[in-house]
């Protein structure tokens, strides 16, 4: 038999939940060579690198583990996690590698994990970038050294190479930080000499699970068959079904470019792609290439931009409706006014409150329908400071005033907020921003991944 | 006349990384897509004023295998940010579903769609 492989990706976010018996089936059916996940997304913003918050739940990360480490030792394959904990950030990555752990020992499962950490190490990366290897990407930001240095959270976006590097030091598990989505799951393909082009483009279908069905009523996965002329989309579910145009329509999916993706070491070129069904529920991909370039790796970075606190509160009263605008500039003047008067202006100048005004109905949801949907508002103020105690003070106190400041249609004191959560100023801790868009030059695919190996459970 | 919103089977935005913003405008056939592409309706030039994005710094992409028109463009700020809006870029589209796209029968080249057309 000529090259072929088969690997199965069980749901696009590692968490996300897929049908145990649908998953096993499918598994055997098609006897997959490998199980590859992906648990990672910038989506939440730069928080979750930040401050080392995993996006899905202890418990639905340990029940999707559970099937997949269970699975993948019956069958004596590889289960490859990429993007661990959702930042790849370290400590994201230990927190999976425990949950990993605490299968292995309630199971009594006996294997070899390995962790590929993604953080950098802050000198090199500035060594980088003193000889001109650190390059911006479209869109960048400015930097310098001192972001590269004083950044909270830097971590690198490794290919396919330091998971190769990985299975080949036998690990059965393979915990990665931050990697590139599909490297994760093209790395066993490539590994075994199948046409770059190919193991790249399935591998971009495939990190998102199921996604590329035709209607994906609930999140299931998908199996892919991979060989020297093409590869193949089968789903999971024997209730879904790709079609040539789903699975086309993949390539926009979260993508700048439907025809050309930068991966680490080169990029996808889809422009010669053709899709054909293979029956109802199959299809089958040819044309995809890859073209080498010289090797990068993307660098994400999250930087502490302040703390952060809001106030949200409805609006109905018709008197300022009628004329929200003119009164809304007034009332934002008043409240600024107010915290200066108490904070002082260098004070206040070292923050930022921002308003956003939005609305439908949420005020008096007992209303009668019909009244059109013009009638209330809410706004939302956000104050980011150096400080929590600073952030809080100032919502605090343009809040307040807001809340009170006169409508001119009315003689007394006014109440103008509609607060539904109480306490009414909500402190929302630390805020993050992405301060990095750009690529580094490496000598050497594995030059900044350093793999550490763990025996797991192991009887004594 | 036809609204865009009408003429396509999903009008979505997203994220595309943290730095970029990117429309998918998808139609349920290639006759669709490729009326709404002669139209010329849907270009850098016309979106660009809708979304308030400068139309030189937007790419775009008639992509025929999903019959779908997509544009990219830099977003104001990374997602996540306090001064950001929309942290996954989910509804960034809206300002297209009313673009009226001209019928094709003020299309010289493709008269006889016009009746296919609701």
């Amino acid at each position: 038999m000529s090259n072929t492989i088969s690997y199965i990706s069980p749901v696009g976010m590692l968490g996300g939940g897929f049908t145990e018996s649908y998953f096993n089936d499918a598994v055997a059916r098609h006897r997959v060579d490998f199980i590859a996940v992906d648990s990672g997304s910038t989506d939440g913003g730069a928080n979750n690198l930040g401050a080392d918050l995993p996006f899905n739940s202890r418990e639905a990360i340990k029940r999707d583990l559970q099937i997949l480490v269970r699975t993948a030792r019956r069958h004596r394959i590889p289960l490859l996690v990429g993007s661990c904990g959702g930042s790849g950030g370290n400590y994201n990555l230990g927190w999976v590698h425990q949950i990993v752990q605490e299968i292995a020992a309630e199971d009594s499962l006996d294997f070899r994990t390995a962790l590929i950490p993604a953080e950098v190490d802050r000198d090199v990366l500035v060594e980088k970038y003193r000889a001109g290897r650190i390059r911006a990407l479209k869109h960048a930001p400015q930097i310098s050294e001192s972001t590269l240095r004083e950044t909270r959270r830097i971590v690198a976006m490794m290919g396919a190479e330091p998971i190769i590097a990985a299975l080949e030091g036998g690990a059965d598990v393979v915990l990665a930080g931050r990697s590139s989505d599909a490297a994760l799951f093209a790395a066993i393909p490539l590994m075994r000499g199948l046409p770059a082009g190919l193991a790249w483009h399935a591998a971009k279908i495939m990190e998102c699970g199921g996604a590329a069905v035709a209607q994906m009523t609930k999140p299931e996965g998908m199996v892919c068959t991979l060989t020297e002329e093409y590869f193949e989309l089968e789903p999971v579910s024997p209730d879904q079904s790709c079609t040539p145009v789903s699975v086309a329509s993949h390539a926009l999916y979260e993508t700048a470019n439907p025809l050309v993706m930068l991966e680490p070491g080169g990029a996808m070129h889809l422009e010669d792609v053709t899709y054909e069904a293979v029956d109802g529920r199959r299809v089958r991909v040819r044309g995809s290439r890859f073209e080498e370039q010289a090797y990068t790796v993307k660098l994400e970075g999250a930087a502490l931009v302040g703390y952060r606190s809001q106030v949200f509160g409805g609006i109905t009263d018709p008197a300022i409706l009628r004329d929200f605008d003119a009164w809304f500039e007034q009332a934002k003047a008043g409240a600024l006014h107010a915290a200066v008067r108490t904070y002082g202006q260098e004070t206040v100048d070292s923050c930022s409150i921002a308003y956003r005004v939005y609305g439908r109905n949420a005020v008096m949801p007992a209303r009668p329908a019909g009244i059109g949907n013009d009638h209330e508002v809410a706004v939302l103020l956000l104050v980011t400071a150096p400080s929590q105690e600073l952030a809080h003070a100032i919502a605090y106190q343009t809040g307040h005033t807001m809340h009170h400041f006169p409508v001119p249609r009315w003689h007394g004191l006014v109440s103008n907020l509609a607060f539904p959560v109480t306490p009414h100023v909500t402190d929302l801790g630390p805020a993050y921003s992405f301060v990095l868009n750009h690529v580094v030059e490496l000598e050497d695919p594995l030059e900044l991944f350093r793999i550490n190996y763990s025996a797991e459970y192991q009887e004594a | 006349m036809a609204a865009l919103g009408d003429l396509a089977q999903l009008i979505r935005s997203k994220n595309a990384g943290p730095w970029t913003l990117t429309v998918d405008i998808m139609f349920a056939d290639a006759q669709t897509f490729e009326q709404v592409v002669a139209s010329g309706a849907v270009t850098p030039a016309t979106v660009g004023p809708l979304l308030g994005v400068d139309p030189d710094v937007i790419d775009i992409f008639n992509y025929a295998p999903a019959n779908a028109i997509k544009f990219s463009f830099p977003r104001r700020y990374p997602n996540g940010h306090p001064e950001d809006t929309d942290a996954f870029g989910g509804q960034q589209f809206a300002p297209l579903v009313d673009l009226e796209i001209p019928s094709p029968n003020t299309e010289p080249r493709q008269p006889a769609a016009a009746g296919t057309l609701r």
